[in-house]
């Protein structure tokens, strides 16, 4: 863990040496989803709402979802860029290095400009709070906070499963996108908005219905089950990333017996 | 007792192929044919503790296979490999721990930091224990000569200062063995010879065992006591530069210069390269020429100023390797 | 076989080796669309009330900007150029027999064509017959369709002016990131790639309306559809063709003085 934090300070010291360039690309992760949200919010004033939800209720979906985005593209950006580091030869040299490979790929690379996004995912997140009728129980904010974290993690295993690709071919690495920046745009939006199949695929094969739906219902005091159950949904967000990681280990294996 | 023992290794790749014609690649649209390359083939040998061993071959051969394989990274398709008693590639996390490899043209540092900085964060990386880290530090950088270039970003060094920060960088750690690959390559005239001689001095000293890739056979002449050559994935040579000298370095050639004019003399056996007023250039055979003698006889020719004896350079004799196995 | 046909073959060739990366893109845009399109769906079924646009022209809306993507965004990056302009090495360009506007223009308007090219046919197959109501409208008319082409080519004209001047630009900040940036996001919203520019509320359809952007896409589009009819489209061509030109005017000058500038300085 205590070396995790070393590779973050080395990189953010490294970043830091091309300042302005730095603070132009924060301002745009700031801008970019700006714009996106601005969209939204004209959506809302034509059309009135979306079926079932008002424009705070959306704006608050939208917030947990850039937020644990801006998070995993900063944190786990080791694996986002990965196939760099592999047609550069530099996965070679994580392998003579006495660690295991998870921690040094999530150590080679972080991207700091995220923070632009992060702060524009905090702007949203208090708008949608200040509109909202909410109590702020602890709880719901222990829930909200889950949220953020397992759709981090939801992320974070779609960047493992991209990274893991490549240890096959780099050519068709855009497909990730899809269910990296597609999976964004789609979950913004509270998924019932969508058709059946696709907020079933998005609840049980890539888990974003656990982490923003029904927790969301939760805090917004939709639901009838057991409080607890709702507020743990996020963790599931775990049960996508175990096998994400198990899939890693394979291609490892594969790259060690077959060269690059 | 060994230290790096390799029984019988043997490597395949599936090379994807590639087409040529318009046919061809449309077909490659659909159904993609490979076709096995054998990198390598039976490896076998054995390096003891404290040698430095030069392991040389063409491109393409196989030198980088073997490495790879022997540091760890790579899984062999058949055979052993024992080194320091672990099975490199089994045994990764725990084995490399003890070993050190310079990539000669791909850093290990972070490009845009200063030298210290990297170092540092090796230092977590292999957990050194800080009092043997801060000693091993002041004697490589006393060493190699790196105090007034430790706090400057590596991006701004030139290539021979980051080479001897690259291969500072790989002893940190204390490793048993250190891998070379390529370690002089671009550098200037000055550079090589400052690696070179720490390289000597590091496996003098320290005992660190090295195994060296290259091309550049000056580093072997330097360094390398052993050579093992691999040509086609086999192993085609395994012994000391000294025999490949006697093997192949027989051939000599012999430079005369006389006092005044001289006039031109003809030996038996003994052919004549090049001759102006005053110098003459012979070579022969000097297992079957006695030296001695063959002064004597060209000095019939006139009072001799100076002669100069020359065996044939290390790339000769390693062209002649090449030529006898057929790489 | 002559020369150019070989080069040709060649090309075509090479581009085949990418077969895999083209495929990947053009999955990508349609999954996009797709997105895009199930949440005006959404926006649709909510409000019963009459809407400036249909969902039908939405929908044809949508895909085509996936279609056309490469075609059309603002955010591009030709790292050769911008080398040029940040490096100094624009003196060599200055010492050729040609203008520099028209070459680079000619440039960047390749380089889309080239890209979008490759993905906009694979992904029109598709939309035609995807189901209802992703399905992808049919053009309003045969002359629809063809002002469609007419307004798409100036469009991609205007689009290659106002790169230019987002290059040229780079003369003076010095940083292609803050350029590209402050342009391109702008302009983007404004060209309704975000929100199509009728579904703006009426004080930003007027601020888009002053502006050259949504002359790019959103107009033809619209032709496409029918949302706007013949006599206007026809109408529209000309102001396209106006703004172009005062584009491209600008553009013009502004590079001079810029090249000026780096004569005087040394670059």
């Amino acid at each position: 863990m205590r070396l995790y934090f070393k590779y973050m300070s080395i990189l953010f010291k490294s970043q830091m040496q091309y300042r302005t360039s730095f603070l132009l690309l924060c301002a745009g992760q700031f801008f970019v989803p700006f714009a996106v949200f601005a969209g939204m919010y004209f959506l809302f004033e034509r059309f009135g709402g979306l079926p079932g939800w008002t424009f705070h209720e959306a704006a608050l979906c939208f917030g947990v979802i850039q937020m644990a985005f801006a998070l995993a593209e900063c944190f786990v950006r080791g694996f986002d860029a990965f196939s760099r580091l592999i047609v550069h030869g530099g996965f070679d040299r994580l392998l003579v290095r006495p660690r295991g490979t998870v921690i040094q790929v999530l150590g080679s690379n972080f991207e700091f400009t995220r923070f632009g996004r992060m702060l524009q995912s905090a702007v949203v997140l208090g708008i949608a709070v200040s509109g909202l009728p909410v109590q702020w129980t602890p709880a719901k904010i222990i829930t909200l906070i889950l949220m953020i974290f397992g759709g981090m993690t939801v992320f974070s295993g779609i960047y493992i499963l991209a990274a893991t690709f490549c240890f096959w071919t780099v050519q068709a690495l855009e497909v990730a996108n899809i269910f990296t920046d597609g999976g964004r745009e789609m979950a913004q939006y509270p998924l019932d908005i969508y058709a059946k199949w696709v907020t079933r695929f998005f609840t049980f094969i890539i888990p974003f219905g656990a982490v923003s739906y029904l927790p969301l219902l939760y805090i917004l005091d939709r639901t009838d089950g057991p409080d607890l159950l709702y507020m743990a949904m996020p963790l599931a967000s775990l049960l996508f990333l175990l096998p994400c990681l198990a899939v890693w280990r394979i291609g490892v294996r594969r790259y060690r017996s077959t060269g690059s | 007792m060994s230290l790096i023992t390799l029984t019988g290794i043997g490597k395949s790749f599936k090379v994807a192929k590639r087409s040529a014609g318009f046919a061809e690649a449309v077909k490659a649209l659909f159904v993609r044919e490979h076709t096995i390359v054998e990198a390598l083939r039976d490896i076998s040998f054995t390096v003891r503790e404290g040698e430095i061993v030069g392991y040389i071959g063409p491109n393409g051969a196989g030198k980088s296979t073997t490495i790879k394989i022997m540091s760890g990274v790579l899984v062999p398709d058949a055979g052993t490999c024992s080194i320091m008693g672990f099975t490199p590639w089994k045994d990764r996390v725990r084995y490399v721990r003890h070993i050190g490899v310079v990539f000669g043209q791909r850093s290990q540092l972070w490009w845009d930091v200063p030298v210290i900085d990297s170092f540092e964060l090796l230092r977590d990386i292999y957990t050194i224990p800080p009092g043997i880290y801060r000693k091993n530090l002041d004697m490589l950088t006393e060493m190699l000569n790196l105090v007034d270039i430790l706090r400057t970003p590596v991006r701004q060094l030139s290539l021979g200062q980051r080479m001897r920060c690259e291969i500072a960088a790989s002893l940190l750690h204390d490793p048993v063995i250190l891998f070379l690959d390529e370690p002089t390559i671009g550098l200037d005239a000055e550079s090589k010879i400052a690696v070179r001689n720490f390289i000597r001095t590091i496996n003098r000293e320290r005992g660190v065992t090295v195994i060296l890739t290259t091309h550049d056979m000056h580093d072997i002449e330097a360094l390398a006591g052993r050579i093992l050559m691999i040509g086609k994935g086999t192993l085609l040579y395994d012994g000391s530069l000294s025999e490949l000298r006697s093997r192949y370095g027989t051939q000599k050639t012999i430079t005369v210069d006389y006092k005044d004019n001289a006039s031109p003399i003809d030996v038996p056996g003994v052919q004549c390269l090049s001759r102006s007023s005053g110098r003459a250039v012979y070579t022969f055979d000097s297992d079957r020429i006695n030296i001695t003698e063959l002064i004597n006889r060209l000095s019939a020719g006139g009072e001799l100023a100076d002669v100069e004896i020359g065996s044939p350079p290390v790339d000769e004799l390693i062209l002649q390797l090449y030529k006898e196995h057929r790489v | 076989m002559n020369a150019p046909l070989s080069l040709l073959k060649m090309r075509f060739l090479t581009g085949l080796q990418y077969r895999a990366a083209a495929a990947a893109g053009i999955l990508t845009q349609f999954f996009f669309g797709l997105i895009f399109i199930m949440v005006y769906v959404a926006f649709y079924a909510h409000s019963g009330e009459a809407q400036p646009m249909t969902l039908k022209e939405v929908v044809a809306y949508v895909w085509l900007q996936q279609m056309f993507f490469a075609l059309i965004v603002l955010w591009q990056f030709d790292g050769e150029l911008f080398e040029l302009i940040t490096g100094g090495n624009i003196a060599y360009e200055l010492c050729r027999p040609w203008r520099l506007y028209p070459i680079w223009y000619a440039k960047l308007l390749a380089a889309r064509l080239a890209s979008a090219s490759l993905r906009c046919l694979p992904v029109a197959l598709v939309v035609f017959i995807l189901p209802e109501p992703y399905r992808m409208p049919l053009p309003a008319s045969p002359a629809a369709l063809l002002l469609f082409i007419l307004t798409l080519l100036s469009g991609l004209l205007l689009v290659a002016a106002i790169s230019m001047l987002v290059y040229i630009s780079v003369f003076w900040t010095m940083s292609p990131v803050g350029s590209v940036l402050m342009i391109a996001v702008a302009g983007e919203f404004f060209a309704g790639m975000i929100v199509p520019v009728p579904l703006m509320p009426g004080w930003m359809q007027t601020l888009a309306g002053l502006l050259p952007f949504r002359w790019t896409v959103d107009f033809p589009f619209r032709v496409y559809t029918g949302h706007i009819g013949v006599q206007e489209a026809l109408a529209g061509i000309g102001i396209q063709l106006i703004w172009l030109a005062a584009l491209a005017a600008a553009g013009e000058w502004l590079m001079g003085r810029a090249l000026k500038r780096v004569v005087v300085q040394g670059g």
